[in-house]
């Protein structure tokens, strides 16, 4: 052990000498230098003189357009009570080229159940209760992102992209969880206009007939979108 | 509400949709012998133009990390951030462009994000704004849908939360709010009125840096509910969630 030691000290030691040692003959070779250039009284320049100049640094504006807003219509098909048109709204906010989170609000109205159509007077949902609305936040993925051609001329990028989410339906009265999946192809036409098409299942429990079910209620639109 | 989303939409697609297209044109000198155009905003996007160490390109707009440029000629296509800074403004002057990295993490601003999880035994789905007053300090402003068998409840809360390690990609962190909580209750069980109360809350969580802009979230929360009954009602709120950082 203390031989160890005393060759760890021994060779601190002696890197330290060999460190003074250069140093003062490297300065003694750098006096013997200025002293044939440079009068005693003048200043001493310093020994290194960096040639890096400090760059000046811009930041330029540049418009960014990661946010995408626009509307859709299309069918939706409330289980038991058949398909209808659905309107929406939706908003899109691109994080990286590969991820987006999407906000959407549609709204449709129900039909009337089979059960309602052959009993004739019945009526399982008020006019009010038949409205339905939802609104989601999802989060979307560009799986396929590519390029369509349309003639020999044009090209356009288009996105296939896989969404998943959560939110709320407004159906039959009550506020109902829903978890919402599904896909759809983003074609962008110009500088600012996409077109898209889109399918996507809407998920939620409803206990309107009795017992609880899960419901899938499976809805395709299309609709543009403008970036901004 | 269906009157005030169709009016929003009108707005942003025919008073802020032609405002988008006025846009800010940057004009950029390349320094590095050569950038590569991209036919689209995208790694896998082929190149098809190179534009050579001295030519002038001009910046038209920017799509997450990707710069669309017009080189000479005409020709347009994207560049990524790491390619633009290789070029200098015609004065001669570096250019630096704001990155989403891990760097940026650390002074960033603003945040966004969305959450869901459950509020005592409701399902809960939240969506919250956050802005930094110091790298520790922040305050939130959330509005939160709980969706649950019995009632279902909206609250909007405003709070405060402190981070421990602001410049670690991963941080535990502390917070306290308040706010209101609208509650109603089902109307197939009971007729009962909607009603009113005021909220706060303490509670810890934690953030993880994932990637880019990107964070994931995971929080707990203990609520207590100042009913107009003679006792107060206790929440536990668990959550989950993404965001992004400007």
């Amino acid at each position: 052990m203390e031989s160890r030691y005393f060759f760890l000290f021994l060779g601190r030691r002696l890197l330290l000498g060999i460190l003074l040692a250069s140093s003062l003959f490297m300065g003694g070779c750098s006096m013997l230098q200025q002293s044939a250039s440079l009068t005693a009284d003048e200043e001493v320049p310093p020994v290194i003189d960096p040639e890096v100049e400090r760059r000046d640094i811009k930041v330029p504006e540049i418009d960014s357009e990661n946010f995408e807003v626009g509307v859709y219509g299309g069918l939706i098909s409330i289980e038991d009570f058949g398909t209808d048109a659905v309107v929406g709204v939706r908003a899109a906010f691109h994080a990286t080229e590969d991820f987006f989170i999407e906000v959407a609000y549609g709204q449709s109205e129900a039909g009337r159940t089979s059960f309602e159509e052959l009993s004739g007077a019945v009526e399982l949902l008020t006019d009010e209760e038949r409205e339905f609305t939802y609104y989601n936040l999802s989060i979307g993925y560009n799986v396929l992102p590519g390029e369509a051609f349309f003639g020999r001329k044009r090209a356009f990028n288009t996105a296939l992209y896989v969404i998943a989410g959560v939110g709320s339906t407004e159906f039959a009265g009550d506020d109902r969880f829903t978890i919402n999946a599904g896909f759809g192809y983003r074609v962008i036409v110009n500088d600012f206009l996409a077109l898209h098409a889109d399918v996507r299942d809407h998920l939620f429990d409803i206990d309107l007939l009795g017992e609880e079910k899960t419901t899938h209620n499976i809805e395709y639109n299309f609709g543009f979108t403008i970036f901004f | 509400m269906n009157r005030f989303l169709y009016t929003w939409a009108f707005v942003v697609l025919f008073v802020l949709a032609p405002t988008a297209v006025a846009k800010s044109e940057v004009e950029l000198v390349v320094e590095e012998p050569f950038i590569e155009l991209r036919t689209g905003p995208g790694r896998g996007y082929p190149v098809f133009y190179v534009v050579e160490a001295g030519e002038a390109i001009t910046v038209t707009r920017r799509r997450t990390e990707w710069f669309e440029v017009v080189a000479p000629r005409g020709k347009k296509g994207w560049v990524h951030r790491e390619a633009l800074e290789l070029t200098l403004d015609p004065d001669g002057f570096a250019i630096r462009v704001e990155d989403s990295s891990f760097g940026s993490y650390s002074n960033r601003r603003f945040e966004m994000g969305v959450m869901d999880g459950v509020f005592g035994s409701a399902d809960v789905i939240s969506v919250y704004g956050a802005y930094a007053i110091t790298p520790n300090i922040s305050t939130e402003l959330a509005v939160s849908q709980g969706i649950g068998t019995f009632a279902d409840n909206v609250f909007a809360t405003v709070n405060v939360v402190h981070q421990f390690f602001p410049d670690k990609r991963i941080t535990p962190f502390f917070t306290l709010g308040g706010g209101v909580l609208r509650t109603s209750p089902n109307a197939t069980l009971v007729e009962v009125e909607d009603r009113t109360d005021e909220i706060a809350f303490a509670g810890v969580g934690l953030r993880a840096y994932a990637t880019r802009r990107m964070l994931l979230r995971l929080e707990y929360k203990t609520y207590v509910i100042f009913t107009s009954r003679d006792d107060n009602q206790e929440i536990d709120e668990w959550k989950a969630g993404i965001s992004f950082f400007f």
